[in-house]
Order: C-alpha cells, then sequence, then structure tokens
C-alpha cells in the first residue's frame, strides 16, 4: 500500500523525488547491461519484474483487520541485484498510479524510494548476509524477501511521519502511527512474500539452475549430476 | 510424491493459511492499510489539503477490482510463460543428451552436461 496521490506536500515529494531519480536513471543503465551481457538472462529479467506486477496487485487481508499487499521485489534484487529492481519496480508503481488510482505521481518518487529502492537494497544485503553467515540459499531467500517487503513499509511509515509529525509526540510518536498502520499489517503478508518468493527461486533451481549459475546463485559446477543433487537438497 | 515437491505444495498451503486466518479469526473492515493512513491524516492535521489528485480514476470498485485482476494475469501469465519455455528447453537438452550417449558413448559426454542451447526460443 503507497502513500496517495496528492497526501505529501509539495516539498516532500519533490525532495523524494530527486533522491529517487538518480537509482532509477542507474537502474535502467543496469537493466540495458544486464540484457546485453548476459542475453541468456533476459527472459528470467522479466519473469522477475512480472513477479513484482503479480504480487503488488495481490490485497491480501492481515492481521490488523485491513488489507495491504506485498512488493515482490526480493526476487529480482536476489537473482539481478537491487539497480533493475529500481527501474522494474518504479514501472509497477507508475503503472498503478496512472491506470489504477492506487499509489500517486506526485508520490511516485516517495512510493520509488521505498518499494523500488530500500526494499531491494535490504532483501540483497539481507540475502548475501546470510548467505556469508552459512545459511543455505533457500533460508537467504526467504529472509531477504520478507525483510526487504518489511522494511519498504518502515520507509513508507517515516516518511509520512516526517510529512505529518504527531501535534503531541512529534515525528517519533508520528512513525509509531504509521508503523503500526503499514508496518503490523506487512507483517503475515512479509512472511506470504517471503514463502512465494522462496517457492518460485526453488522451481529455477529445479528447471533452470544454468541461469542462476550464470547469475552466480548457485555454484559454477563442471557436470549435471552436481545439480541433480542440488535440487534434492 | 518427492519430497521437494511436498514442500513446495505445503509452501503454497501456507501463503494461503496466512491470508485466510485473518478474514477467519480477526474482526475488521479490511479496508486498504493505504486508506487507514489517509485518515489518519485528515484527523491529525485536519487543515491539509491534498493538492494533486488522480488523473484517471476507475469509475467504480468493479472496474477497479478488474483493472488489478488485469495487472494480476499479466504478471502471472509472463512468469508462467518462463518456466513453460524453461522447462521444455531442459527436457530437449536431456532428450538430446539421452540420444548422444546412446549413439557415441563417452567421447560426447563433455558436452552432455552444458545445454548451451539456452538460447531464447
Amino acid at each position: 500500500m503507497h502513500i496517495a496521490e496528492g497526501y505529501l506536500p509539495p516539498l516532500h515529494a519533490a525532495a523524494w523525488g530527486v533522491a529517487a531519480a538518480p537509482f532509477v536513471i542507474h537502474g535502467a543503465r543496469a537493466v540495458v547491461r544486464q540484457v546485453r551481457d548476459e542475453p541468456d538472462t533476459k527472459l528470467l529479467l522479466g519473469a522477475a519484474g512480472a513477479f513484482s506486477f503479480v504480487l503488488s496487485a495481490l490485497k491480501i487481508p492481515s492481521v490488523t483487520g485491513s488489507c495491504s499487499h506485498p512488493t515482490g521485489t526480493g526476487l529480482g534484487a536476489v537473482l539481478f541485484r537491487p539497480p533493475v529492481m529500481a527501474l522494474l519496480g518504479t514501472i509497477v508503481l507508475f503503472f498503478q498510479a496512472v491506470l489504477l488510482a492506487h499509489g500517486g505521481l506526485t508520490t511516485l518518487g516517495a512510493n520509488v524510494f521505498s518499494m523500488a529502492i530500500v526494499g531491494p537494497w535490504v532483501a540483497y544485503g539481507v540475502y548475501r548476509l546470510t548467505r556469508q553467515l552459512g545459511g543455505g540459499l533457500g533460508l537467504g531467500v526467504f529472509l531477504a524477501a520478507a525483510l526487504g517487503d518489511l522494511a519498504t513499509y518502515c520507509v513508507t511509515s517515516v516518511q509520512l511521519a516526517l510529512a505529518f509529525p504527531d501535534a503531541a509526540s512529534g515525528i517519533a510518536g508520528a512513525i509509531v502511527k504509521f508503523s503500526s498502520i503499514f508496518a503490523i499489517t506487512q507483517i503475515p503478508l512479509a512472511i506470504s512474500e517471503g514463502l512465494l518468493t522462496l517457492l518460485v527461486v526453488r522451481l529455477l533451481v529445479r528447471i533452470s539452475p544454468d541461469e542462476l549459475r550464470r547469475l552466480r546463485i548457485l555454484p559454477a559446477a563442471s557436470a549435471t549430476p552436481a545439480a541433480s543433487k542440488e535440487v534434492d537438497a | 510424491m518427492k519430497r521437494s515437491t511436498l514442500l513446495n505444495w505445503l509452501i503454497v498451503v501456507a501463503v494461503l493459511a496466512l491470508a485466510a486466518i485473518p478474514v477467519l479469526f480477526v474482526e475488521g473492515e479490511y479496508g486498504g492499510a493505504d486508506g487507514i493512513a489517509q485518515e489518519a491524516i485528515t484527523e491529525s492535521h485536519p487543515d491539509y489539503q491534498p493538492w494533486f489528485s488522480y488523473i484517471y480514476e476507475p469509475p467504480s470498485g468493479e472496474v477497479a477490482s478488474g483493472l488489478f485482476a488485469l495487472q494480476a494475469a499479466i504478471g502471472a501469465g509472463v512468469v508462467c510463460y518462463y518456466f513453460g519455455v524453461a522447462r521444455t528447453k531442459r527436457r530437449f537438452a536431456r532428450e538430446a543428451a539421452t540420444a548422444a550417449a546412446a549413439a557415441g558413448g563417452s567421447a560426447n559426454v563433455s558436452d552432455r552436461p552444458q545445454p548451451v542451447d539456452a538460447r531464447d526460443s
């Protein structure tokens, strides 16, 4: 659930736009480079973007008695590194702002910053950290997607708190208030997103291990038997 | 059923349960979190006026839900297309490998493991 159209003061809206723009431009270059350097992974890149398209269309009920939707940006961030998701996430947000009256054009910068920049980078950081600490691929992917999703909505809460500080308790109080609306609602959804991303990666390991090796998600193995072992692990 | 396939189905069931449990056990209006945030803003800052409105708004909830379904359908279509292509490619590679092994014996083994025909179909 993104910040609705017109619900950030002009100065805030412009500042988030300025902050997000370089990431999106860098992301566009990253997409072009990925397609040019590794054309074999083009289709998978499209699928990663499409995954975000599906998940952000699904409004799912949560324990707070309200609905929100996952972001789907963790998968692409882990597979292709975060910059590409800056562009792909922006496309998703733009589509929803223009056609679905969800999110908004004036709040696009802020929403891009939370969903297409911070979310993917947190996901990628969590993934790398988990792997370095000896966690398996599955655990790394699950934690990455879940925490990336949660981070997106924590950023949204902070963005709204900065624009609308509480009269009595200030920005800190407003962060708590908006977090109780966005972040708490998001916890079960973040777990769902972690599980769905894990499912997709498990299917990818089984069906396209070669692409995963090219993206260095799976270690470069010398022969197929090792790969089939990896699938069952 | 293979153990990993079973685990995949368990993941699907867990996701469905996570969505179903709140609806079954928690009372609520199940409005969008973004709408609730808007109410909170209006409550704490009654003088704030949204300074821009949507350039296009679906005329009704029904039309909006249709567009959301369309978005999900397009996304799911692309994801499933990928899996279909990847799976077929892998099957062809395996069949070619089996055929090569049957015809050429161990001499060709080195080029068997890499299905280099991973070009886009």
